[in-house]
């Protein structure tokens, strides 16, 4: 029976909806998003310009973006999601011909209004698309090859076009996004193993590959991954971002140096101090108690995610729910890790934290997704 | 479509099994994340805020200012006045070559300055201020003020130069400062890390160098913050530095000036001592030179001058110029002589014109000989012959030991560069040092001065004071450091017989006094400064046989530099000494004609702390003497500033 069929009665209707929405995930996103104005704040010196007032604003809208999402029924949302899927993919390709270069890479398409980030869209709709796909296909056929095959194909899509702008980053967080939900589904084991085993293959081809003709990747990305697994290296050139990273965060000592006293971001010595290393700056300033705190706000998040998803008896709101909660993971994951030193830098902004329209405002679209999954959940 | 229930309750075991699993590997990653910020933060957070202090904290030193320099009445001698630079740090600049084009485009700047910046930014390390451009006008340094926000690793500074007020009249004795060469780095073992400040200024001769020490003062430190690019944000503290010590010396500059103008013109030393402190009120040698040219920089050409100048003005003659004293060494064979009881002082000498030794002839410098001459005569006419006797009568051995007794031969610790020892020479001396033995004619040589025997003006001074005070006076330049007097050079009594010091004396007083004496023509008639001296006359040359047949060359037939050397060394006043003095002309022909005149001048301007008094003078010569003096360049001493350097 469809769960069209037996739910329609008790799911909430008009604006009633607004008091069945997931609050604790709406309440924990605002404290994370006040974390990053605070933050905004202080790398600017003490002043509102020029991040944390724009960073508000979109903030505030991308709130309503989200609680209009959320007024959606969900199986209109599952309806359109090959569509919005293919929508983003042809926006990648947009980018790829009509793009705009910046800092070293091509990433955005300037509509006029704003700077839209496909690829950024575009792990949202992945997610959504794989979810209604397995909505789709049976249990009974999950593990079979050609069923296989076809989420590898819709995953790998956006994965070359990303990595074709370059984007590393991007591109490893839909292949992980895609590959989590995939895991969700209930894929069989033996192809996660298959491809782990290839993975490593790969990494070692991308070693082997360097100084060659057929190299893999992009000079910049090697130097990246060299400074990863050795910055004292090279202290003052590429290795400086993750070793001043470090003295940043581990100066901060328990307690952290004050609200506006970190003297590393204060006086420049933190790159990209606004975007992807904001945590450092919160780390140096507020400490171990602030990191571990914003740490926390980050885990609650999941956890009422994935408790949600669980306890959600439909299939596409269910893998949609935990797909975007592992995206939202990945995040502030890699983000961390990198600033730490425990992955490379790969360009990852910290969620709802680092300065950034596209970023944040498809983020707040995806937990508009999820609420929406959450407030029209079968009762 | 449509899917059985149990379908979605199979699914749903599957998404809830495996959400778990994804939930549960999430959780253990945020755990990782949580373990790796606990172990920078907490495990090595000092470690960490350490590296952050030495990003942001740089340690800039402050130079301290320089010790002045200041004679007797403390008069500034050697100051610091305000210089305006501009430094570059070569470590904040990407394109130095665009910042000195946009600098010169702002205060004016030679290619030959552009390439002494360019050099230096070279040589130096990256991090540190290296000066491009100095001694700059206000209008100028303000123009790079206004303009340093375009100018990245430019500043700005003001800083501390030498100069010295009295330009060339303290050239020698003080000498001069100068920036830290590489060769002074590898020469000096000192770890002061002032030294490694590009161009910091330290002596480099004369008691700025010798005194460098006390002078220099202790660096201080400020603590700044500074931004990732090293641009100086805020001031954290500071250490300020230790100004260096004030010294005062013992030269009166009046005297001074007055010795240098009295000796310009000559290629000449003259050194006035207190014989009651040893105190060395003048020590003048000329030519000099200013030394606020090497301060700034001296052109190629203007040191090419200086070098090959005949007269060596960058020579300090009176301390590292060492003649053969002629005749002024006989009071010493007298001495020695008197206290060895080889002869009394009214024991007769006959004086032939010459003497034969070992079948070699030694000559008077009286052709005609003095006759019979006793100890009072043999000075006044300064008989060659009669030293002869003494000489072969005691032997070098008590000459020498006699001579160092009055401090001849012994280096005198004075903080001036390359001070002489001169030498005093005995039997073991030569064996060393030229191989062979003594011979009897080397001791009738060294008794009238000549031979082996070289002596500095200043150990000249030094053997007149002791002989008019009877003491071992020893000549002393620093007063006082910081205030704290040093101890004054009187010294202990000599143990020389009083009565045969004062025939001796007497000797000399007959010299400049009395008819008859070679010194009587520049006599004092002024009972009050009243001066007893001897003159003498050293040979540079050997006379031949040949020449001393044909008649021995006079002096003005002479070139220049085959001259005899003029000396002349006194004492005033003769009853009851205050100064001493040594004069030598180099190549100056006699002493009596070339130093004595000049000795007695300055005798009388030392006595009277100024211009000598024309009532001093004997009346015929009053008229000449007059004329003369008002030649002389002197500053008024008031003025604080010379107002020309003379050189």
């Amino acid at each position: 029976m469809s769960y069209l069929e037996y739910n329609v009665k008790s799911v909430p209707s008009g604006l009633s909806k607004v008091l069945y929405l997931n609050w604790p995930i709406v309440v924990l996103l605002t404290a994370i998003a006040s974390v990053g104005f605070l933050m905004l704040y202080s790398v600017a010196g003490g002043s509102m310009t020029p991040w944390a007032e724009p960073q508000m604003k979109r903030f505030a809208i991308g709130v309503f973006l989200m609680l209009c999402v959320a007024m959606i029924p969900v199986w209109f949302l599952r309806n359109v999601a090959g569509v919005a899927y293919a929508l983003s993919v042809l926006l990648l390709l947009a980018v790829e011909f009509f793009g705009s270069t910046g800092m070293g890479a091509q990433r955005w398409i300037d509509l006029g209004f704003m700077r839209l980030q496909p690829s950024e869209l575009t792990k949202i709709t992945l997610i959504m698309f794989l979810a209604a796909y397995y909505d789709w296909v049976g249990v009974k056929r999950i593990s079979r090859p050609i069923w296989v095959l076809i989420p590898v194909v819709i995953i790998a899509l956006p994965m070359y076009l990303t990595l074709r702008q370059p984007d590393l980053g991007t591109s490893l967080l839909l292949a992980f996004g895609g590959g989590g939900v995939m895991f969700l589904a209930g894929v069989h084991w033996a192809y996660f193993a298959a491809v782990i085993g290839a993975g490593a293959g790969l990494v070692s081809a991308v070693f082997k590959s360097r100084g060659t003709e057929w190299q893999l990747l992009k000079d910049y990305q090697y130097r990246r991954i060299d400074t990863f697994i050795d910055p004292a290296s090279d202290p003052l050139g590429a290795g400086y971002h993750i070793t001043q990273s470090k003295i940043a965060l581990g100066s901060g000592g328990w307690t952290g140096r004050g609200y506006m006293q970190g003297t590393q971001s204060r006086l420049n010595f933190l790159p990209e101090k606004h975007t992807d290393f904001i945590f450092t700056t919160l780390a140096e300033e507020f400490g171990f108690i602030g990191g571990i705190s914003l740490l926390s706000l980050y885990v609650m998040v999941l956890v009422f995610c994935v408790v949600s998803g669980l306890s959600n008896k439909d299939r596409f709101a269910s893998l949609l729910t935990m797909g975007i909660g592992l995206t939202f993971f990945l995040f502030f994951a890699v983000n961390m890790s990198m600033v730490m030193g425990l992955a490379p830098v790969v360009g990852v902004p910290l969620p709802m934290v680092s300065y950034g329209g596209s970023a944040m405002i498809v983020l707040l679209l995806a937990f508009g997704l999820m609420q929406s999954a959450h407030v029209h959940r079968p009762r | 479509m449509r899917r059985s229930p149990k379908d979605t309750e199979e699914s749903a075991a599957i998404i809830s099994r495996r959400g778990l699993v994804l939930g549960g590997g999430m959780a253990a990653f945020a755990a990782v994340l949580g373990l790796r910020m606990r172990h920078l933060q907490v495990d090595q957070a000092d470690q960490f805020r350490l590296l952050a202090e030495e990003n942001r904290i740089n340690i800039r030193l402050l130079p301290p200012a320089r010790g002045q320099i200041f004679d007797r009445n403390g008069l500034l001698i050697a100051g610091n006045e305000q210089n305006y630079r501009v430094t570059m740090v070569r470590d904040e600049v990407d394109d130095p070559e665009e910042v000195l084009r946009a600098i010169s485009r702002l205060i004016p700047m030679t290619d030959e300055d552009l390439d002494h910046a360019r050099e230096e930014l070279r040589k130096r390390s990256r991090l540190v201020p290296v000066t491009i451009a100095d001694r700059l006008s206000w209008e100028d340094l303000s123009q790079v003020a206004v303009n340093a926000p375009a100018l990245p690793g430019i500043s700005p500074e003001v800083g501390l130069s030498r100069s010295y007020p009295r330009g060339a009249d303290y050239a020698h004795i003080v000498g001069y400062v100068g920036p830290v060469s590489d060769y002074d780095l590898s020469r000096i073992d000192d770890k002061d890390p002032l030294l490694l400040i590009p161009k910091f200024q330290i002596g480099k001769t004369g008691s700025e160098n010798k005194l460098e020490r006390q002078l220099r003062g202790k660096a201080g430190t400020k603590r700044v913050e500074v931004n990732a690019i090293g641009r100086v944000m805020r001031e954290l503290g500071r250490d300020e530095s230790q100004k260096g010590a004030n010294v005062q010396l013992t030269i009166d500059t009046r005297l001074q000036n007055f010795v240098q103008a009295r000796l310009a013109g000559e290629s000449a030393a003259a050194v006035v001592i207190d014989v009651r402190t040893g105190d060395l009120v003048s020590i003048g040698s000329a030519p000099a030179f200013d030394p606020n040219m090497f301060v700034r920089g001296i052109s190629v050409k203007d040191y090419g001058d200086l070098t090959g100048n005949k007269y060596r003005p960058l020579a300090n003659k009176a301390v590292q110029g060492t003649y053969p004293p002629g005749s002024t060494f006989k009071m010493v064979t007298a001495l020695a002589a008197l206290e060895a009881g080889e002869i009394t002082p009214d024991e007769t000498v006959y004086c032939g014109g010459y003497t034969e030794v070992a079948s070699r002839r030694f000559h008077c410098w009286k052709r005609g000989g003095h006759g019979k001459v006793n100890l009072r005569n043999s000075l006044k006419q300064s008989c060659d012959v009669y030293y002869y006797d003494l000489a072969q009568r005691v032997g070098v051995e008590k000459i020498s030991a006699m001579a160092r007794r009055l401090g001849l031969g012994e280096r005198h610790d004075v903080p001036m560069s390359a001070v002489a020892g001169g030498l005093m020479p005995t039997k073991a001396w030569k064996k060393e040092n030229r191989g062979n033995d003594w011979v009897i004619g080397d001791s009738l040589n060294a008794s009238i001065g000549q031979g082996f025997v070289l002596a500095s003006p200043l150990q000249l001074a030094v053997m007149t004071a002791r002989i008019a005070t009877g003491r071992a006076v020893s000549p002393r330049l620093v007063k006082s450091v910081d205030g704290v007097e040093t101890p004054e050079g009187g010294g202990e009594p000599l143990g020389i017989d009083e009565e045969m010091l004062r025939q001796v004396r007497g000797g000399m007083f007959a010299v400049a006094n009395e008819t008859g004496g070679t010194g009587a023509a520049t006599r004092i008639v002024d009972k009050e400064l009243r001066m007893s001296g001897k003159t003498g006359t050293s040979q540079v040359r050997n006379i031949s046989k040949a020449e001393r047949a044909r008649g021995v060359f006079r002096n003005a037939d002479l070139p220049w530099e085959r001259r005899d050397h003029a000396l002349y060394v006194g004492f005033a006043p003769s009853d009851a000494p205050k100064y001493a003095v040594a004069v030598v002309v180099e190549h100056g022909g006699g002493g009596s004609t070339a130093a004595a005149p000049i000795a007695r001048d300055i005798m009388l301007a030392a006595q009277t702390d100024g211009v000598p008094p024309l009532s001093a003078y004997p009346s015929s010569q009053r008229g000449r003497i007059s004329s003369s003096l008002k030649k002389l360049k002197l500053w008024d001493p008031d003025q604080p500033e010379a107002p020309d350097s003379q050189a």
